[in-house]
């Protein structure tokens, strides 16, 4: 397995998910970023949108972030995030509650561009997790 | 001298303590396995987090438009102290060494001539404050009635700091917690969370400038030192917990090994005061007959 690295996701109560994987694609705040092996070292932060791991060929594992940090360095990935969920075990019920609150958010006149890209960024992966 | 009936009930009273203190020594155990797991479990987020942080300050090169909770303020008037203590007593010197700890830090503040502002969180912390400090507290908080302290918490706790910090209503943020050590020690930790200081020296330190930033480095520190001090509070609040049952099993052990030497003295008297009372008895019977 030398084409795989270790990626690890880490919430403030426990380490997630830590395995080896072959790629990792994450919504990161600038745009989508594939990470494979040998990635330059990078830190950057996430916007809203869902983590796709290939842990093995055509095996995926996907996870809801709202928010969060990654680091690469020396072909280890981590991700440092308050909400984090596996989309595996996300419920329909906290899926309507996220959506109905970014809808209240958004029609709130003093939120800044900068939250309106996020709360846009929120409302797509809603959507795409319930395709 | 006390009479037999009165220390019969004293010696019952005695022991019902004891199984009380038993029983909460075996509760505090049992908890402290458990809180002890989340220390540990909740241990590599906030290094991780500490790691970021320090590679991200040593390649900054624009220090002079830096976040502020990287460099502070520029003044050193105002002091916010986080005291992190315990809802619940009972449980040896844990609050009052956190309290004591803050205390000293306290005076030594205004021995300087500088502002003190305190938040306590937790009702004990709040409840040994008041007395001295009573006008200088301008929040409390406490967590009675919550199961499990969650992430949530820390960061309702973390947002209420940092949203005084932007009223520049302080300069100088420190929290007051115990770091669990092991069973009988917990060592009472003044930490200081604005302007960060301290960060633990690794070996990655040295491959500075060697990271890619996306966005520009000063961004990412403004986004990401507001949520560490989540995180660091967050951490003060597992190592408490833990502290806290370890020093309530330790406490409550020692009430229970005090309570059973108690309750060993007493049936020693109670026994020489019955034979006492018998051999008098014995006495009285022997030379009334003697006498006849």
């Amino acid at each position: 397995m030398s084409d795989s690295f270790k990626f690890e996701i880490v919430n403030p109560e426990k380490i997630i998910f830590s395995s080896d994987v072959k790629m990792v694609t994450l919504p990161s705040f600038e745009g989508e970023m594939g990470i494979l092996k040998g990635h330059v070292p990078i830190i950057t932060f996430l916007r809203p949108g869902i983590i796709t791991a290939e842990v093995e060929v055509k095996k995926f594992e996907e996870f809801f972030v709202q928010d969060g940090i990654i680091e690469y360095f020396n072909d280890n990935l981590v991700i440092l995030s308050a909400s984090v969920e596996n989309v595996k075990s996300l419920s329909k019920e906290f899926l309507d509650d996220l959506n109905k609150n970014i809808q209240d958010e958004l029609l709130k006149k003093d939120i800044t561009d900068n939250d309106r890209y996020i709360l846009n960024h929120k409302l797509d992966a809603i959507k795409d997790i319930r395709v | 001298m006390p009479s037999l009936d009165d220390l019969k009930k004293r010696i019952s009273s005695v022991k019902s303590t004891q199984k009380i203190t038993k029983a909460m020594k075996m509760v505090a155990a049992a908890k402290l396995r458990r809180a002890q797991d989340s220390a540990e479990k909740g241990r590599p987020f906030s290094e991780k987090m500490n790691n970021i942080i320090l590679n991200l300050s040593n390649s900054i090169t624009d220090k002079e438009n830096a976040s502020k909770f990287l460099v502070g303020t520029g003044k050193n008037n105002v002091h916010l102290c986080v005291v992190i203590t315990a809802d619940r007593g009972l449980c040896g010197g844990f609050n009052t060494n956190i309290c004591k700890k803050a205390k000293n830090y306290f005076e030594q503040i205004l021995k300087e001539g500088k502002t003190l502002k305190i938040f306590t969180v937790g009702s004990k912390g709040h409840d040994q404050l008041k007395r001295v400090y009573g006008n200088k507290i301008i929040e409390k908080k406490n967590f009675k009635g919550y199961k499990k302290i969650t992430y949530k918490e820390a960061e309702e706790i973390g947002n209420k700091i940092i949203k005084l910090f932007n009223e520049s209503q302080f300069d100088v943020c420190k929290i007051f917690y115990n770091k669990f050590k092991n069973v009988i020690t917990q060592i009472p930790q003044a930490q200081q969370i604005i302007p960060i200081e301290n960060l633990k020296n690794d070996e990655k330190e040295k491959s500075d400038n060697f990271y890619e930033f996306e966005p520009e480095e000063n961004e990412i520190l403004d986004n990401l030192l507001p949520r560490n001090i989540s995180t660091q509070i967050f951490k003060a609040f597992l190592e408490n917990a833990a502290s806290e049952q370890g020093s309530r099993m330790t406490a409550m052990d020692n009430a229970t090994r005090n309570a059973g030497d108690l309750v060993d003295k007493l049936t020693i008297t109670y026994n020489r005061s019955r034979q006492a009372s018998i051999t008098k008895e014995l006495i009285e019977i022997i030379s009334g007959a003697e006498s006849l």
